[in-house]
């Protein structure tokens, strides 16, 4: 898995940091995506692309 | 002549629900989707504009930046005559294009990301128990709404925004007006001037007082330092007050009218563990229902083309996203509620750069809601036949006015 954010598309609505917590955080002040790890273990495959598949502002990719 | 023949045979737009069937989108929007997902459609105030049902077209145009919310531009589609005074009466979040949307939205998105709201769920827990133990005190009969669906969110919001919960009547009758299609642009105009002057004594009064940890403080804070001015400050607050009000508590309402008559589903749901446990149910709740059924609005900033469809510059674009959480393409047997499903690709919330800003609140409310309702009050049912109940067709924002329910 290879997993990359785009902080400038992003609009803070949370979901992937709801979604998978120990991979994506969040900017205290405005919340926008922080990536935590870029490579996640393959166990978080399912997370990570639902990450991706709802973030409305199309700013994670996951490649892998 | 001819033109005005072609425009008089187009559908009208917003489509009726089949009052037998409150919980589907209309008849008619379902059939478009099947024969012309990209339709052209005639509006209140004579208007045409087009009308997309299909889930992955609403799902591209609402991420083109190509297609803009700014409703100050000619062509832009409102919703009727109130919500359009409304909308052109000063910039929000809703009308607002990058970066001016950015700039605002990420002013606003610290109060309402991950980390908070989870850190707010054992308060909204403590007001979900609350009111479920006056409604216990006073039962054993209720109106769901009334004792619950509507003050749970309020609540929330009230003490997220720090207003006066005691208000709340005020804001909730001028929300319902400004979520109301059929309003006159003068009672549109009159209501945001109440709820205009109303905030800005609050602000005020505010200003003059130590800084709290809640949203109005922080937007103040920003006012001080001169990076937002206060008429900006005071759009916020009214924005987040008339968002917060007529949103949750019509999917509470609707919720909880949708499992009551799925009974194989309830049944699931109540096997739920805890809150969390009912998260993808919510999802699924959030999918079969979708409440924002009035469209996202949009217009085109250049010629688009949508599957040999030309749209023009200027011309309106209408997302129904009621529709597209239907389509069979993107999700399986869409017709019918599957609390064990996975839906969480739907759209209840829009999409792109505008999707719901208090979605991970409005999340945890409904998660927090519904498990406490059908936990604590396990032989909750319905007192009145499906059929007697009123809904809210014309209200931007669907919703049922009172669910009389009876329990023990």
């Amino acid at each position: 898995l290879k997993i990359s954010v785009d902080e400038s598309r992003c609009v803070a609505s949370g979901q992937c940091a709801m979604i998978a917590p120990t991979v994506f955080d969040q900017d205290e002040e405005d919340g926008t995506v922080i990536l935590l790890q870029s490579q996640p273990p393959d166990e978080f495959g399912e997370l990570v692309r639902r990450a991706e598949q709802v973030c409305p502002a199309l700013a994670i990719r996951v490649a892998g | 002549v001819e033109e005005y023949k072609v425009m008089h045979d187009l559908p009208f737009f917003p489509m009726q629900r089949d009052e037998r069937c409150p919980f589907d989108p209309a008849p008619e929007l379902l059939q478009l989707q099947k024969t012309d997902p990209i339709a052209r459609v005639r509006l209140w105030d004579g208007t045409v504009a087009w009308l997309i049902t299909s889930y992955a077209r609403q799902r591209a145009l609402l991420s083109d930046a190509r297609v803009s919310s700014d409703a100050r531009l000619p062509g832009y589609p409102f919703s009727g005559p109130a919500i359009k005074a409304r909308r052109l009466s000063a910039p929000n979040l809703v009308t607002t294009d990058n970066p001016e949307h950015d700039r605002l939205r990420k002013m606003l998105t610290r109060d309402f990301m991950a980390k908070r709201i989870n850190a707010l769920r054992p308060r909204i827990q403590q007001i979900a128990d609350e009111l479920i133990d006056v409604m216990l005190a006073s039962g054993p009969s209720a109106d769901l709404v009334e004792a619950f669906a509507l003050p749970l969110p309020s609540l929330a919001i009230c003490e997220i925004l720090a207003v006066p919960y005691e208000d709340h009547a005020i804001f909730q009758g001028l929300a319902s007006t400004l979520h109301d299609t059929t309003a006159t642009a003068d009672q549109g105009t009159e209501s945001i001037d109440v709820l205009r002057s109303y905030v800005r004594k609050l602000v005020d009064k505010k200003y003059q007082e130590p800084v709290h940890d809640d949203v109005t403080s922080h937007l103040l804070e920003l006012s001080r330092k001169g990076i937002l001015d206060k008429a900006a400050v005071i759009e916020a607050l009214i924005f987040l007050v008339v968002a917060g009000h007529e949103t949750t508590a019509n999917m509470l309402g609707l919720s909880v009218l949708a499992l009551l008559s799925n009974s194989d589903q309830l049944e699931v749901f109540r096997s739920f563990e805890d809150p969390i446990d009912a998260a993808n149910a919510i999802e699924e709740l959030l999918r079969y229902l979708t409440i924002a059924h009035a469209g996202r609005r949009r217009v085109a900033l250049e010629d688009l083309e949508i599957d040999g469809q030309i749209i023009r510059a200027g011309e309106g674009l209408i997302m129904a996203t009621e529709a597209g959480n239907r389509d069979p393409e993107a999700f399986t047997n869409p017709g019918v509620l599957d609390v064990r499903s996975a839906a969480s690709h739907h759209m209840a919330f829009g999409f792109g750069i505008h999707q719901c800003l208090g979605q991970l609140l409005a999340r945890a409310e409904l998660q927090i809601g519904l498990w406490s309702l059908f936990t604590r009050i396990p032989s909750m049912r319905l007192s009145v036949p499906l059929e007697q109940l009123s809904f809210k067709q014309r209200h931007t924002v669907y919703g049922v006015r009172a669910v009389p329910i009876e329990w023990g």
